[in-house]
């Protein structure tokens, strides 16, 4: 990926950035492990002055935007076909949890497991491309099963599957409440979050990041990087597909939205927001991102205007996104 | 760079504060309050004949209704045509202690904000969704379908074309719930008349704008009569792109769901001849003139379109069976509510006197009209003439019919 590394490059050269790379605890370091404290604190606390549902849904777009994030910020892959594995993930748990009675559970692994397999297929063909084509190629293929989608007879075209029945965790805790949900949302996105930092801090994340800066060097020290890429793109396909199955259990509906075209661009969107390549920016530009739309619906058709601004001025101003110049700000790495 | 990135930052904090405090306000709640949410489509092809409309007719009917001993409070969103959206809305409201939802146009909406109200006990006003399944299969007790369904555009507009002549049909239908149902029974109306279906073409909606793939298909399929299932800008796009195709030569267009509003947008010189069917039309008889003399001013100076009308009705019923029942026993239960409005006679400007069925049905007359020619129309906002009235007992599909769970036979 010549082109888009060296532009990379530039930019990161432009305004240096820097970094104190000391890993402290469990791989965190001092100030990414505070932000850890500061965030499980806050999903801890939040459910008993926010209104659960929108916490829920903030979290399951946080877990998608970091799956996203995994892929762009550690492989340097864009990804534009994202929505179709948080969709189809949705789609599947709704399906298992209504006509086969799943466990929630269960449900959310299935819809998880059919979006690797997604993956896998996608990724297989589109990792053998750079760049632009690369992105283009996702987006083919996410677009045949956006139109699968409108076709099939088990997503119920443009009504989508209603009435999904949250159901009961392991068959014995009634998900009914928002508040039981909430936590059961929380833990999944939790385990997602630490399951991605572990991925990136492990050998093999090392080799997506020398992937990502010089991908010909690390094929020349002896990686097979398709290989590479491939598993990184599973499984980031796979936690996007665990994070629409929650949504779609979370909301009692799955439907077209989530596999159409605008959230791949919307969850692009978060990841940048947030801060390509930070652990946290995801989290963050999700919740910025969900809250504008919560709260201000109200304002109707503007809120894709105000979105648009955002990005315009994001791109143009801080475009290390929100947690990178924070991090920027304090030199840490967060 | 002109633009200072700290102010930007401290803008950016400043709005997402204000933004996080704003609409939290509104949570604050008097007990002796009734907050009536009017979701509907306020940017998509529905907007025109739904939207700002629908919120109009609901804030006359609370200044009709007048004061009675408790406030009324009227909110707003835009569901985007979407049921994840609309199902999000109604949700966050119910919970945050909206007691009735009012309009839902576009049907898979509606069915999913039908299954949240029934959840959460809330009453259900519909007045914009057209599907018959809201008071068949998926009827809720917490649901009152007020202003017209599938099955009362087909019996009126669809046995009336067959009547002429027409009994071949090719269908261009909305690939959602709504499509489906009035697809499904204009073709029970058409094949018990004799008449036969030669084809459908579904198109995704509200994607689509460009109809002429649809019209060839249409042409080529040599039916006597092309049924539009579908509604607003997308039926007025159909019929526009099926003159310039010439196809208004060959066969008979059948609009089965259109309104004043639509007609105005396609001009009469287009759509002159048309029949169509309506619950309510401005100028009807006294009683919807009055009404239009009311609105008209707020309603960007345009007399009101049937579902607006039926918001209307609607919310004036709810608020009358709330001040017969009592507020505090209104918000305790959506199905007491919508109990006592089935139990009192309704009685409204827009559609006259009428009752409310077991499954939900408002019943009333449907109205079948003709498009007038440009030379007949004394005014902007002349356009239809009067061909039948099918009476309230026979305009909509019989009780038994629509295995409604909430109906014991």
């Amino acid at each position: 990926m010549p082109d888009t590394s060296i532009a990379a490059g530039a930019a990161a050269g432009a305004i240096p950035a820097p970094v104190k790379d000391d890993h402290g605890i469990w791989g965190f370091s001092r100030a990414q492990f505070g932000a850890l404290g500061l965030m499980i604190a806050f999903l801890a606390i939040s459910p008993f002055f926010l209104y659960p549902v929108f916490l829920m849904k903030l979290l399951c777009f946080a877990l998608f935007a970091c799956a996203f994030n995994l892929l762009i910020g550690y492989v340097g892959l864009l990804s534009f076909g994202h929505a179709a594995y948080f969709g189809m993930g949705g789609y599947i748990a709704g399906h298992v949890a209504k006509a086969w009675g799943m466990t929630p559970e269960l449900a959310i692994i299935t819809g998880g497991l059919v979006a690797a397999g997604l993956g896998a297929i996608a990724g297989w063909v589109a990792i053998r491309r750079q760049g632009i084509y690369f992105a283009m190629i996702t987006l083919a293929l996410a677009q045949m099963i956006y139109f699968f989608c409108v076709q099939a007879p088990f997503t119920g075209g443009e009504d989508g599957i209603q009435a999904i029945p949250r159901g009961k965790l392991f068959g014995l805790v009634s998900l009914d409440t928002d508040l039981t949900m909430y936590w059961v949302v929380a833990a999944v996105f939790l385990l997602g979050f630490l399951l991605i930092h572990r991925i990136i801090h492990s050998p093999y994340g090392m080799v997506l990041k020398s992937i990502k800066e010089n991908e010909p060097r690390s094929t020349s020290l002896g990686y097979r990087t398709d290989d590479y890429k491939l598993m990184a793109f599973i499984l980031s396909a796979s936690l996007a597909g665990v994070a629409g199955a929650t949504k779609s259990l979370v909301f009692g509906i799955a439907t077209l939205t989530d596999v159409h075209w605008s959230m791949s661009g919307e969850v692009v969107l978060m990841t940048l927001v947030g801060g390509l390549g930070t652990v946290f920016g995801p989290v963050i530009g999700a919740a910025v991102i969900v809250a504008m739309q919560n709260y201000l619906a109200e304002l109707g058709a503007w809120v894709t205007v105000i979105q648009g601004v955002i990005f315009v001025v994001c791109v143009l101003a801080f475009r290390r996104g929100i947690v990178g110049e924070i991090g920027n700000l304090l030199k840490v790495k967060l | 760079m002109a633009i200072q990135r700290r102010d930007l930052l401290a803008a950016g904090a400043a709005a997402a504060t204000a933004s996080l405090a704003g609409p939290r306000s509104a949570r604050a709640q008097a007990a002796n309050t009734i907050r009536i949410g009017v979701i509907s489509d306020m940017s998509g092809p529905y907007r025109d004949t739904t939207g700002p409309g629908s919120v109009v007719l609901t804030q006359q009917a609370v200044q009709d209704f007048g004061a009675r001993g408790f406030a009324v409070e009227v909110l707003q969103a835009d569901h985007q045509n979407r049921p994840d959206v609309g199902a999000n809305i109604a949700r966050q409201w119910f919970d945050q202690g909206v007691d009735a939802v009012v309009d839902l146009p576009t049907s898979s909406v509606a069915l999913a904000v039908n299954q949240i109200a029934r959840e959460k006990n809330k009453v259900h006003l519909n007045s914009g969704a057209a599907t018959s399944d809201l008071t068949g299969p998926q009827c809720s007790p917490n649901t009152v379908h007020w202003t017209y369904d599938t099955y009362m555009l087909a019996k009126s507009t669809g046995a009336a074309i067959v009547k002429q002549g027409g009994n071949s049909w090719y269908f261009i239908t909305a690939d959602y719930a709504f499509g489906h149902a009035l697809e499904r029974d204009t073709s029970n109306f058409v094949r018990a008349q004799g008449g036969r279906i030669v084809g459908s073409a579904r198109y995704p909606f509200p994607a689509t704008t460009d109809f002429s793939a649809f019209l060839l298909q249409a042409q080529s399929s040599r039916a006597k009569v092309l049924g539009f299932a579908n509604a607003s800008t997308d039926t007025v796009n159909c019929i526009k792109g099926a003159r310039e195709f010439g196809l208004h030569r060959q066969m008979k267009l059948a609009a089965l769901l259109m309104g004043v509003v639509d007609i105005k947008s396609l001009g009469l010189e287009s759509g002159q001849g048309l029949l169509l069917t309506e619950a309510f039309y401005w100028d009807l008889n006294e009683r919807t003139r009055a009404l239009t003399q009311r609105v008209r001013a707020k309603n960007q100076d345009r007399p009101p379109a049937m579902v607006p009308a039926g918001c209307y009705g609607a919310v004036l019923h709810y608020l009358k069976a709330v001040a017969d029942m009592g507020v505090a026993a209104a918000r305790a239960s959506g199905v007491d509510a919508v109990g006592r409005m089935k139990a009192m006679p309704c009685d409204d400007d827009a559609f006259g006197p009428g009752t409310i069925r077991a499954d939900g049905r408002k019943i009333h007359p449907g109205y079948l009209f003709e498009v007038k020619a440009p030379g007949a129309s004394t005014n902007p906002w002349d356009l239809y003439k009067l061909v039948a009235t099918t009476p309230g007992d026979e305009a909509f599909r019989p009780l038994a019919e629509g295995q409604c769970p909430l109906v014991r036979s």
